[in-house]
């Protein structure tokens, strides 16, 4: 059952996704449509320019880390046909991911895919301006990782400074 | 450690407050009680007003005209002591061994100087109190009511607080052309204050280029600004200071070209004459001559920075402008002298526009000063009120507005003016007559030609108060694009 | 002869706003390359307020998570709690009871007209009116804060909506308090149309200023007023109606060209639109539990859940996922302070100093947002 109230059904998507754009979709539920995380942009660009799909606005993009990959999910939306279509990529590189930027289809996808950097540490390949958004350039890590807390030096609640001496604990 | 407050009492009223509000009065004022408030009020009104009916009798009296000890004439005190000083030393004959010239100079610089500083450091403290009580009533807020009787002593506290705080000297500073320019904010002031015609008898100064010095001297305090914005090494205050310039060139004219036309009418650049001649003809310039008021006090507010053109100090732009960097009582200076201009700039367009002491006769029996005051009140009232409710102009927008509006616009009005002149100077008839028709005439003219002119330099139409479309559909790209074909369509 | 040796030329030279400057609105930080009063180019520097919420929520149970919300826009802390309460719900299956959905319409609303109220009266203080609009739209703010701090005790971080539910029925002076708020407002309302929509400096500033097109807006994931005043008829409220939004007629506001005029007017016809939502929940508010019970640590299964509402910045998301434990195993916000910032540098280039403060004066940003 989808489960925002005007949720595309994730199969539908992917079987029209793949006539377009042969062996792109990798797995489709209900809910979301998997597709190839190299090939993100083109069908990207494909669901938006659809004139069915009409994914005319990229409502938000985020990262999830599942331990051993990170999915990077984009939820679209078309506001003259008011649907959603939630689309995931799969990366299974977990020390060094990275995919391609889709700036160049949605521009609003700019500050979003720098704070998914910033605290994921998804490379976003062809981003105009890749660059550490909140935290500071040199920071060890990135927080929002599930092994971000089993670094080397680091454990809940006393970070610790690069600028710091070493050896020197921070209160 | 805790360092012990001088004045700490001052500050402390609001402990009388009680600890916590109950539910439900956390808006209502906790009253201090302040017994005996009321009869120590009631007691220096009656004094003031004894003070000023025992002057209004001598004026009226005549008693003290044309005698060097008229002490309400402080310029006619200092001649005299100049020529009485000189007298008396001579006298001495022997003894004395400083000329007696330099000394007379030298006491009446000092008394006169004193005089004018005390006057302005009081006023500073009526002014920054009822500056704050008016913007707080503005403000749909309250003032200052905590520090002594309503709040009257939050001058004191104020400037005792920006004593106590450091001086902070950015380390990129010029560090010697950073120290002067508080100072040199205040000396146009001292000097603008001293050129007031507060009365017939009363001013210190009463030049006969009065016009030109006042045009001279407020196009000083650019100086200090600009070396201010520029030697605290501040990108900020270098755009203030930049902005300050560019705005003060274009604002010297049409405040030069409105002044131009009051001398035409009076013939005289004398201050005290300006003000005798609307007396004499029971006219203020301001009914006379609305579009060169309208161009002087608006160019004014230019100069003083005062909103809605404020543009060199703009808070929410460049923070604070040339006095950025400025902190403690250095700051405290500029704010001080900010004020201080605001009133002296009041007081010049009470008596070039106002008709200064004079008020249709009544100056027989009322002190001219207080007729003055009273209108620097008024003036300086609306310069609060506009800054307490105008938005500000961008810069290019107020640099377009000097060159292309007020410009053009006031150099109009000099011709037309310069015509009445001369039909004033020919025409056989009674003076009110010619004055009640020019007045006519100039507000007409202002009225449509500042429409006009604003229109043929594009004031557009469209710029407008419209409303959103209310529609109850939802869409996207599409229903954007129907919604726009129907309004166009409307 | 030629007065000039050299060719005039202009050095470009940086400006530093923020993070402690007037009209950043909190700890925000611009670097403006500026060429004389005009504007090269700008880079947004944020991050001066992250609290790492995200990474904390992981740790937290999902009631636990409340607080977080109405931290991160602490302007907007009631359709916060609304979003993150859906979203929880949507991923457990808590139904909410007919007079909590009612309450939480009004809240929502209210708040609305409050966070509305801030950042019209911001914008008009960034265009260089010294405060007066502002603290004359504060009125409404402080009455509406007013009203949550006798519902539910706190006037910012109010923590009132709970999963499944609210926490407080409001007490018995909450309703005339709110019916003299709603006729006191149209009133108000006429006083800023005559304190600042008749006034010439005001339209001079805002007027053209910051345009963007409908297509720019779409595609730059801009989301309420700032994607309404652009022309696009998009509100949360009607497309998704979620909640009892469908029970209620209210209209949506849209502008012509999408300039900082636009934005301005379009939340100021939100605020008579909330008002006319508040006063129909009030009219049709039911009797019965204000909350249902709801385990002490929720355990959802295994899943995701994507809530949003029509926040006052725009479309207010929360991502849920759940690994079926006590706690989220990822939550995020989809900021709209963040996004809707997307596009200032396409706004400032090219304009002066006080348009692109005026720019971002009417994007209505919210720091603690932005950083979370």
């Amino acid at each position: 059952m989808p489960r925002a109230v005007h949720q595309l059904d994730g199969h539908d998507v992917g079987r029209r996704l793949n006539a377009a754009l042969s062996g792109v979709v990798l797995r489709a539920t209900e809910e979301w449509v998997e597709v190839e995380a190299g090939r993100i942009v083109d069908a990207l660009r494909w669901l938006r320019d659809d004139p069915e799909m009409d994914a005319a606005q990229l409502s938000c993009l985020t990262a999830v880390d599942q331990h051993d990959r990170f999915e990077v999910v984009y939820f679209l939306q078309s506001l003259d046909n008011n649907h959603q279509i939630e689309v995931k990529a799969v990366l299974e590189d977990h020390d060094t991911p990275s995919l391609p930027s889709c700036y160049s289809v949605y521009t609003g996808a700019l500050l979003q895919e720098l704070e998914t950097y910033d605290l994921m540490g998804i490379r976003f390949e062809g981003h105009p301006d890749l660059k550490r958004l909140f935290l500071w350039e040199g920071f060890p890590g990135h927080p929002l990782r599930k092994d971000f807390l089993k670094l080397e030096g680091r454990f809940p609640g006393l970070p610790s400074f690069p600028y710091e001496e070493q050896g020197v604990q921070a209160r | 450690m805790r360092i012990p407050l001088l004045f700490g009492m001052l500050l402390d009223t609001a402990k009388d407050a009680p600890e916590s509000f109950p539910s439900g009065t956390r808006h209502r004022v906790v009253r201090v009680p302040m017994p005996g408030l009321r009869l120590i009020g009631l007691a220096v009104l009656a004094v003031v007003i004894a003070a000023n009916v025992g002057i209004g009798v001598i004026v009226v009296g005549g008693a003290l005209d044309d005698q060097w000890y008229d002490f309400r004439d402080l310029g006619n005190t200092m001649d005299g002591l100049r020529s009485v000083l000189p007298e008396c030393m001579a006298s001495m004959g022997d003894t004395c061994v400083v000329p007696g010239a330099y000394v007379g100079y030298l006491t009446a610089a000092i008394l006169g100087g004193t005089a004018i500083l005390s006057f302005v450091g009081v006023l500073l403290v009526i002014l920054v109190w009822s500056e704050r009580r008016l913007l707080a009533r503005f403000q749909v807020r309250r003032g200052p009511n905590r520090v002594g009787p309503y709040g009257l002593l939050q001058p004191l506290a104020d400037a005792i607080k920006m004593m106590q705080k450091e001086t902070v000297i950015p380390r990129g500073a010029d560090r010697f052309l950073y120290y002067l320019p508080p100072v040199i904010v205040f000396i146009p002031l001292m000097l603008l204050w001293g050129a007031v015609p507060w009365a017939p008898k009363m001013t210190y100064v009463d030049l006969n280029v009065g016009v030109l010095y006042l045009v001279a001297v407020t196009s000083l305090t650019t100086l200090a600004i600009f070396l201010a914005g520029w030697s605290s090494n501040n990108h900020y205050g270098l755009l203030g200071a930049m902005r300050t310039v560019a705005m003060m060139v274009s604002y010297e004219i049409p405040i030069s070209i409105s002044l131009l036309t009051i001398v035409l009418f009076t013939g005289s650049l004398q201050l005290t004459d300006i003000v005798r001649w609307q007396g004499e003809h029971n006219v203020w310039f301001a009914f006379l001559l609305p579009l060169p008021l309208f161009s002087f006090f608006f160019s004014s507010t230019a100069e003083l920075n005062r909103s809605p053109n404020d543009i060199a100090e703009a808070e929410s732009e460049i923070v604070a402008g040339y006095y950025t960097e400025y902190s403690g009582m250095k700051m405290g200076l500029y704010l001080a002298g900010e004020l201080g201009y605001a009133t002296a700039t009041s007081a010049f367009v009470s008596a070039l526009f106002l008709g200064g002491w004079t008020l249709f006769g009544l100056e027989t029996w009322i002190p001219g000063y207080l007729i003055l005051g009273g209108k620097i009140a008024f003036v300086y009232f609306v310069l609060v009120w506009m800054r307490a409710t105008l938005p500000r102009f961008r810069l290019d927008q107020l640099m377009a507005f000097a060159w292309k509006y007020l410009i053009p616009l006031s150099i109009a009005s000099v011709v037309l003016v310069a015509l009445e002149v001369t039909l004033f100077a020919r025409w056989d008839v009674p003076g009110v007559v010619p004055l009640v028709l020019f007045a006519i005439v100039n507000f007409i003219f202002a009225r449509v030609a500042m429409r006009r002119w604003a229109t043929v330099l594009g004031y557009q139409p469209e710029l407008q108060a419209n409303a959103p479309v209310m529609t109850s559909g939802i869409g996207g790209l599409r229903a954007a694009r129907a919604l726009r074909q129907a309004e166009g369509t409307r | 002869m030629t007065l000039l040796t050299h060719e005039p030329y202009s050095e470009p030279y940086v400006l530093n706003i923020g993070p402690q400057h007037p009209s950043t609105h909190g700890v925000f930080r611009i670097r403006v390359v500026m060429d004389g009063e005009r504007i090269d180019d700008i880079e947004m520097i944020v991050g001066y307020l992250h609290r790492s919420m995200e990474k904390l929520a992981e740790e937290r149970t999902y009631t636990q998570n409340i607080p977080f919300t109405d931290r991160a826009d602490y302007l907007a802390g009631m359709s916060n709690n609304l979003g993150y309460c859906l979203a929880a719900e949507q991923l457990s299956g808590v139904e909410v009871p007919d007079r909590a959905q009612y309450l939480r319409v009004i809240f929502a609303e209210l708040q609305r007209i409050a966070s509305h109220a801030m950042a019209n009266g911001q914008l008009v203080s960034d265009a260089g009116a010294l405060q007066t609009p502002l603290l004359y739209m504060w009125r409404e703010r402080e009455k509406v804060l007013d009203l949550f701090e006798m519902t539910c005790g706190a006037r910012l971080t109010t923590n009132y909506m709970r999963i499944g539910g609210v926490a407080f029925d409001p007490p018995p002076e909450f309703y005339p308090a709110v019916e003299q708020l709603l006729a006191d407002l149209p009133d108000r309302i006429d006083e800023y149309h005559t304190l600042l929509i008749e006034n010439e400096i005001f339209l001079a500033r805002t007027k053209g200023v910051a345009p963007i097109s409908a297509e720019d807006a779409i595609n730059g994931s801009l989301t309420g007023p700032m994607l309404r005043a652009s022309g696009v008829p998009w509100d949360l409220r009607k497309a998704d109606a979620y909640g009892i939004y469908d029970r209620f007629k209210f209209e949506v506001p849209v502008g012509r060209v999408g300039d900082v005029w636009d934005r301005f007017m379009v939340r100021m016809e939100e605020v008579k639109q909330s008002a006319s939502i508040i006063r129909q929940a009030l009219d049709g508010l039911p009797a019965g539990a204000h909350k249902t019970d709801v385990p002490l640590a929720l355990r959802p299964e295994p899943g995701e859940a994507y809530a949003r509402v029509e926040g006052p910045r725009g479309e207010l998301g929360f991502y849920l996922v759940s690994d079926g434990g006590p706690a989220p195993a990822r939550f995020h916000i989809r900021a709209p302070s963040l996004i809707n910032l997307s596009l200032l540098k396409q706004m400032a280039v090219g304009s002066s100093l006080p348009d692109a403060i005026v720019a971002l004066g009417s994007i209505d940003i919210v720091v603690g947002e932005i950083d979370r």
